[in-house]
């Protein structure tokens, strides 16, 4: 066992890990942050996706102590500092782009790096961006049109809800 | 995963004296080998993270030559060549999903050589260098077949040096489950001629397409390639798609290859 210590949401962690032990282990186990979701553990379902020092990643594939010393962002840390939901949340939530959630921290996780280097992006680059990242709920379009919402942007001509 | 020690050197020379322990192998993003790991398909002793190490995350441009460290994940190439070599920019940008570019390292991939990666296209097309701790190995000389190269135990890729061509483009037929191609055909203009890589499609892993690279030498038009096909045995036959299907293809990317180029 190694010691692993990283800031999460803002607030140091740390905890005991094994070589083996993944990031999304660490998150969801040690620090019993359940909200990052394992979907498939394969590197193809994209409901682990957290932030790593700003970068997008599948937190299912990547060592825990990979991220020694990294800022850690994960769904946990998402809304408004007084609890409500932040603007991406709140555009899933207007726009009904989840159905059963399972999906969903790693979508709001994945469209806000989108976000973040692209403040305005184009309805196909938001379909390119959600490409590691798998709904079996919505079909995608209502997905597509909160991020486009949360952008600022107008949605009334995008795909029929 | 079966148990395993990590480390995480901050040296090449320590990642070396780290992986002369037997099966001791290096890890880059982990984007295959977490996967792999995972289905017990290998079982290291110990990995030897490469991500801590600075000087694998160097990226440098001069006389027409882009250098790139080992481990710099398919996103920052992307990003670094965007302008310098749009067409490996291109390639690195569409690998995978946003995600895994950004943890997945052009030296990991060309390490692993899988048979329907981006990168070994790049590096065969663009005639690259990879550069070890130990040694230069030429891209001709460097992929020997499926999940197979040059490198020895130990031999860490420290970076690839692509020459930067007049002009160049990739175009990935994509397997839409895995992500992967089930072909993809890189195509460069050099002065000294045009090479012709083809990733995905044979059985042999990556290859270079010399029938087409010599008609396109006489004229680079994408109807120089009419008359001219690839032999549909030895590729990659699948549920995805047959041999002669992929043989098709090969013909098919390399002219959209070569009218985007």
């Amino acid at each position: 066992m190694a010691k692993v210590s990283m800031t999460v949401n803002g607030k140091a962690a740390s905890g005991e890990v094994e070589g083996r032990t993944l990031l999304s282990s660490f998150l969801r186990d040690t620090l019993r942050l359940t909200g990052t979701h394992v979907g498939c553990d394969t590197s193809q379902c994209g409901a682990c996706v957290v932030h790593v020092d700003g970068k997008a990643v599948k937190s299912c594939t990547m060592l825990a102590l990979e991220a020694e010393g990294a800022e850690v962002a994960t769904i946990e840390g998402q809304a408004n500092a007084d609890g409500s939901l932040n603007v991406i949340q709140q555009a899933f939530q207007d726009h009904h782009g989840l159905q059963c959630g399972f999906c969903t921290p790693g979508m709001v996780m994945s469209a806000a790096a989108l976000l973040k280097d692209n403040p305005k992006p184009s309805e196909q680059e938001v379909r390119d961006y959600l490409e590691g990242n798998l709904c079996r709920c919505t079909g995608y379009h209502n997905i597509v049109k909160a991020i486009m919402a949360a952008s600022g942007q107008d949605v009334s001509s995008i795909a029929a809800e | 995963m079966y148990e395993f020690e990590f480390v995480k050197p901050a040296t090449v020379a320590e990642a070396v004296a780290a992986l002369a322990e037997e099966d001791a192998q290096a890890l880059g993003g982990g984007q295959t080998l977490i996967p792999t790991l995972k289905q017990r398909l290998a079982m290291p002793s110990k990995l030897v993270s490469l991500t801590g190490i600075p000087q694998l995350k160097e990226i440098g441009d001069n006389d027409g030559v882009l250098t790139i460290g080992g481990a710099v994940t398919h996103a920052a190439v992307a990003e670094a060549a965007a302008d310098s070599y749009p067409a490996l920019a291109d390639l690195a940008s569409h690998i995978g999903d946003p995600a895994v570019r950004n943890r997945g390292t052009i030296g990991g991939s060309l390490a692993n050589n899988d048979p329907a990666a981006c990168y070994p296209a790049a590096a065969l097309g663009s005639g690259a260098t990879i550069v070890t701790n130990r040694r230069e190995i030429t891209a001709d000389e460097y992929f020997r077949g499926l999940f197979e190269t040059a490198l020895e135990e130990g031999e860490i890729i420290t970076a690839v040096r692509f020459p930067v061509p007049e002009k160049a483009n990739y175009q990935k037929f994509l397997q839409p489950a895995s992500r992967f191609a089930l072909v993809g055909v890189f195509v460069a203009k050099y002065a000294a001629g045009v090479r012709v890589a083809v990733t995905g499609a044979s059985e042999e892993g990556v290859f270079r397409w010399r029938e087409a690279e010599a008609a396109l030498d006489a004229s680079f038009a994408p109807d120089a390639l009419d008359g001219h096909s690839v032999d549909a045995a030895g590729m990659i036959g699948d549920l995805h798609g047959t041999r002669e299907y992929r043989a098709h293809l090969v013909k098919v990317m390399a002219k959209r290859a070569v009218a985007a180029a």
